[in-house]
């Protein structure tokens, strides 16, 4: 069976899952009556759809598991917040199909993904003014003392989520230049290896960059995201293991220093250490949070089922709409989704969305080891790490593994900025796999693929 | 490049399996501790969006009803009780601000509608929104209301007993069902939900009208105990009816000198004549001839020494029998021969709660076996279902129906020639045995009268027990003897 047909019928469990999950809330909840829940599903499945035709014609050989999974955690995402508040469904499922356009743009103008190396500075750069923009007057907008988005007129944007996918073909390219320096002309003083201070300059500068977003956009979780990402490329490139433990220790003397000069982090830190006594604001956010997974047991209580809208004389009076105000569960939609899944679906909920991720995480690597050449290898690890660091700082702080710091759940959390950058991710990685996965000896060209870049 | 990139794939995998451990452990291991967590208010929460079932009596009355607050798609349910503080106790109540006590703490589960696991997904699917059962109980709303009113006006009435309370339950004895129990003073359940209201009610100088003295009150049960001490005398088989000893007064009992009631004395008399006229010094040669063990065991087979099996929460019954100066209940070493008639000292005071007398009574009419006392008549789901019935169990086999008949026989007399003579039940003919107990120097005459009987004595439909904190100078079948009567005549129209 060829690839892309492998692909279509892995998008088969995704029209399940959309179809038995937006009927299984509308059971519950008889009040969302309506054909409306239904057209979501057949709306996303078209979407869908539609991914899978435009792959099949540009990207004939790309990895035909990649997009199914990622499509399967888009269908969890919007049956979970069809089952949080209906309304927040459908702008998912409106953005989803922006998402969908620009991984076909993303697809259509890089066209040849190794001209990125090109203009990794001019990429580098662009990632951290973005994240900078955070912080000008007039765009800013922090949050929870974190600045994380920028505000243009009604729309806002969380800059991070792109500045990590430049921040990674940046690091990617770099180290394929570099990597034979680092690792070869390092010196060994004292047991340690030391590598050459001259080529390591640019990474100090990303540890830097990094300790700089923890000060000045207090971004726990992006920071620990970008440093992660940069520790396994660092890695994977130079195979060292000891820079990634000396890269570990300079993060966390970084962090404790942070942790003393902003209260914001610190509180973090205080809260996930002991959240029944900790006073800071936010200790009652993971407190609620392990609650809401208390009542989730083993199979959960029903999806739908279990307490999230406080009901009549519990429910405060406030004049946001659920689920920002009116939730036993602060944020169940974005940080807290992971949350509301296993108060629904108990431990084998939560367990399978953690292994979709780890099953997106082996497909990604499988790019890396299957491309043929240095920067193809470090990017698709790159990308994939990235993503699935992602979902493990934000499950991990929910579920109290890590402190809690606020970046989505990838495809999961509600969400514009996430969703698309997710997309434009998948896009650079389903290029890379094209190009990986394409025999090496080119088929007769027939009239299907005669449209297909060279 | 590649073994990297597949030992990332490792480090990842061992990521994600400690977000699956962390999971499981707040979802599974810890799942209990976080439930119980004083900071979580979800279970609380939950239970108030559920329609709490109906309480009603046996005649059709309701006695608590839930109704939505706050309307909406979510409501939570607020309980309501239309018969105001007449079911104060024993159905108690139930707010999300003061928690739950009385029946409706012992019927929480089928009130609340916990179902088990299929049923629940069975309700989910047709799209039933969770509902309590409903609870008819034993108890019958005409008697009830008699039996507190005969109360507070004994109370009332009576010299002496002003500002003090009063118990009294009725039991159908082949059954156990409790047909009445009311225990004055008494309290309104809708007012508990104020704080304030709740705080004032929980203060000594209110009398402690939260307090439901048919159960949780033990008092010195004075000559009704006497009852027990000759059906053990007589299903022993070391005495007869015609047993005869000496009724003089005062007897050296326990080393100390006891008295007749008013020192009345009477010559060598059978025991039918000692139980007609409530002779202390008979009946203390009975409890001493008997010995403890033989007193022990037979007042464990009447209930005494456990909590009665009502179902009804565990802290709000007390057991009965001889407690010590430290508040236990004791097996020897005590003045047998006082126990023997309800009374005691510092190593061995007799205490029983007013249930339990009644229970002693219902045992005697049943012919000597014990039914376990219930509040529930029938529990019906949502839809009509009757999902559970009462049906009759024996708790113990007291003693032989021959000895009951005796007892019933001798217990007629009281009513008929001794110390009841002058109460009446309707013309039918009833059995009884009055109790005056002492409370504290005898010589300041404050007594707990006691009076415990079943009508009719040859069918008994009903058994009952009533009994006042104290009185001036009084006796037990003036002051309770009409109360008891009154309940009695009204589960007998």
């Amino acid at each position: 069976m060829s690839a892309r047909n492998r692909e279509l019928l892995a998008l088969i469990p995704v029209a399940l899952l959309v179809t038995g999950g937006f009927t299984a809330v509308f059971i519950v909840e008889s009040s969302k009556i309506g054909d409306l829940s239904l057209i979501y599903g057949g709306y996303f499945l078209a979407v869908c759809l539609a991914v899978h035709l435009f792959i099949r014609a540009r990207l004939p050989y790309a990895d035909p598991y990649l997009f199914p999974l990622c499509a399967l955690l888009a269908a969890i995402g919007l049956v979970m917040l069809f089952r949080i508040n209906d309304s927040l469904a459908l702008k998912q499922a409106s953005i989803f199909v922006a998402g969908a356009v620009l991984l076909a743009l993303t697809i259509l103008l890089v066209r040849d993904y190794h001209a990125l190396e090109r203009y990794r500075y001019l990429i580098a750069t662009a990632g951290i003014l973005l994240l900078l923009a955070t912080r000008v007057p007039g765009l800013r907008a922090p949050v929870n003392g974190a600045y994380l988005n920028i505000n243009l007129g009604p729309l806002s944007f969380q800059p991070a989520e792109v500045s990590k996918i430049c921040i990674v073909i940046f690091l990617a390219s770099y180290l394929h230049e570099k990597r034979e320096l680092l690792a070869v002309a390092a010196r060994r003083v004292a047991g340690l290896t030391i590598p050459p201070l001259k080529h390591f300059g640019p990474l100090l500068v990303v540890w830097g960059a990094s300790m700089l977003m923890l000060f000045y956009i207090a971004d726990v979780g992006s920071s620990v995201m970008f440093f992660g990402a940069f520790l396994a490329l660092l890695y994977v490139a130079t195979a060292r293991f000891s820079y990634v433990v000396a890269g570990l220790a300079l993060f966390f003397v970084g962090a404790v220093l942070m942790e003393h000069l902003i209260p914001h982090i610190g509180d973090r830190v205080d809260i996930w250490l002991d959240p029944w006594h900790s006073k800071a604001v936010g200790a009652g956010q993971i407190q609620q949070s392990l609650f809401a997974q208390a009542d989730g047991g083993l199979f959960g209580q029903g999806l739908g089922e279990s307490l999230l809208k406080l009901p009549g004389p519990f429910a405060p009076h406030c004049a946001q709409p659920f689920p920002d105000c009116g939730s036993i569960l602060p944020a169940p939609h974005t940080d807290e989704i992971y949350a509301v899944i296993v108060s629904d679906l108990g431990v084998f909920g939560g367990a399978g969305v953690v292994a979709v991720y780890a099953l997106i995480a082996a497909r990604g690597l499988k790019i890396a080891v299957m491309a043929r050449d240095g920067f193809s290898k470090l990017l698709a690890a790159g990308l994939t790490a990235v993503f699935a660091l992602q979902a493990v700082v934000i499950i991990g702080g929910v579920v109290r593994f890590i402190p809690l710091t606020g970046v989505t759940l990838p495809f999961v959390s509600f969400g514009g900025s996430s969703v698309i950058a997710n997309m434009i991710l998948l896009g650079l990685l389903l290029m890379i796999s094209n190009d990986a996965r394409r025999p090496r000896q080119a088929p007769e060209p027939d009239q299907e693929l005669e449209a297909l870049p060279a | 490049m590649n073994a990297p990139i597949v030992r990332l794939y490792g480090l990842l995998l061992l990521l994600f399996a400690a977000l699956v451990g962390f999971t499981s452990y707040w979802a599974v291991f810890d799942s209990t501790n976080l439930k119980d967590n004083p900071e979580n208010r979800r279970p609380l929460i939950v239970e108030q969006t559920v329609k709490r079932g109906t309480i009603k009596t046996a005649d059709g009355v309701t006695v608590a009803q839930s109704f939505p607050q706050g309307g909406g798609k979510h409501p939570v349910y607020v309980r309501r009780y239309s018969q105001g503080s007449l079911f104060g106790n024993p159905v108690g109540y139930s707010f999300v601000q003061v928690g739950q006590t009385g029946i409706e703490r012992s019927e929480n589960a089928e009130l609340a509608g916990e179902r088990n696991e299929f049923t629940s997904i069975l309700d989910q699917l047709r799209g039933v929104p969770q509902e309590g059962d409903n609870v008819t109980l034993t108890v019958d709303a005409g008697a009830q209301q008699v039996a507190t009113q005969a109360l507070q006006q004994a109370i009332a009435s009576t010299p002496g007993a002003a500002g003090s309370g009063g118990a009294v339950v009725a039991l159908d004895p082949s059954t156990g069902a409790v047909k009445a129990m009311a225990s004055v003073p008494g309290y309104d359940p809708n007012s508990v939900k104020d704080s304030n209201v709740f705080k004032q009610l929980n203060k000594k100088s209110s009398g402690a009208p939260l307090l439901n003295r048919a159960t949780q009150s033990v008092y010195p049960p004075g000559s009704t105990m006497k009852v027990v001490t000759a059906a053990a005398a007589l299903d022993s088989g070391q005495f007869t009816p015609d047993s005869v000893l000496s009724g003089r007064s005062p007897q050296t009992i326990g080393g100390f000198p006891l008295s007749n009631a008013g020192g009345e004395q009477f010559g060598d008399i059978d025991m039918r004549t000692a139980l007609t006229h409530s002779v202390n010094t008979y009946f203390g040669q009975v409890g001493e001839q008997l010995g403890t063990d033989t007193m022990v065991k037979y007042m464990k087979r009447f209930g005494f020494y456990a909590d009665p099996e009502l179902d009804y929460p565990d802290d709000q019954m007390a057991p009965s029998g001889p407690y010590n100066s430290g508040g236990h209940l004791v097996t020897s070493g005590f003045d047998v021969g006082r126990v023997a008639i309800g009374q005691g000292g510092a190593e061995g005071q007799d205490l029983a709660t007013p249930l339990q007398m009644a229970e002693v009574a219902a045992t005697v009419a049943n012919g000597g076996k014990l039914m376990r006392p219930t509040f529930v008549e029938q529990v019906t789901d949502p839809d009509g279902r009757v999902t559970h019935k009462l049906s009759p169990k024996v708790a113990s086999t007291a003693i032989s129906p021959g000895t009951a008949a005796e007892l019933t026989s001798m217990m007629t007399d009281v009513v008929n020639e001794g110390t009841a003579v002058g109460l009446s039940v309707d013309g039918v003919t009833f059995a009884g045995k009055t109790g005056t107990a002492e409370i504290g120097d005898p010589a300041n005459g404050i007594n707990q009268p006691w009076f415990i009987a079943f009508a009719p004595a040859a069918d008994p439909q009903v058994a009952v027990a009533a009994t006042i904190e104290r009185c001036q100078g009084c006796f037990g079948a003036e002051v309770a003897g009409p109360v008891a009567t009154q309940v009695m005549e009204s589960l007998l129209k």
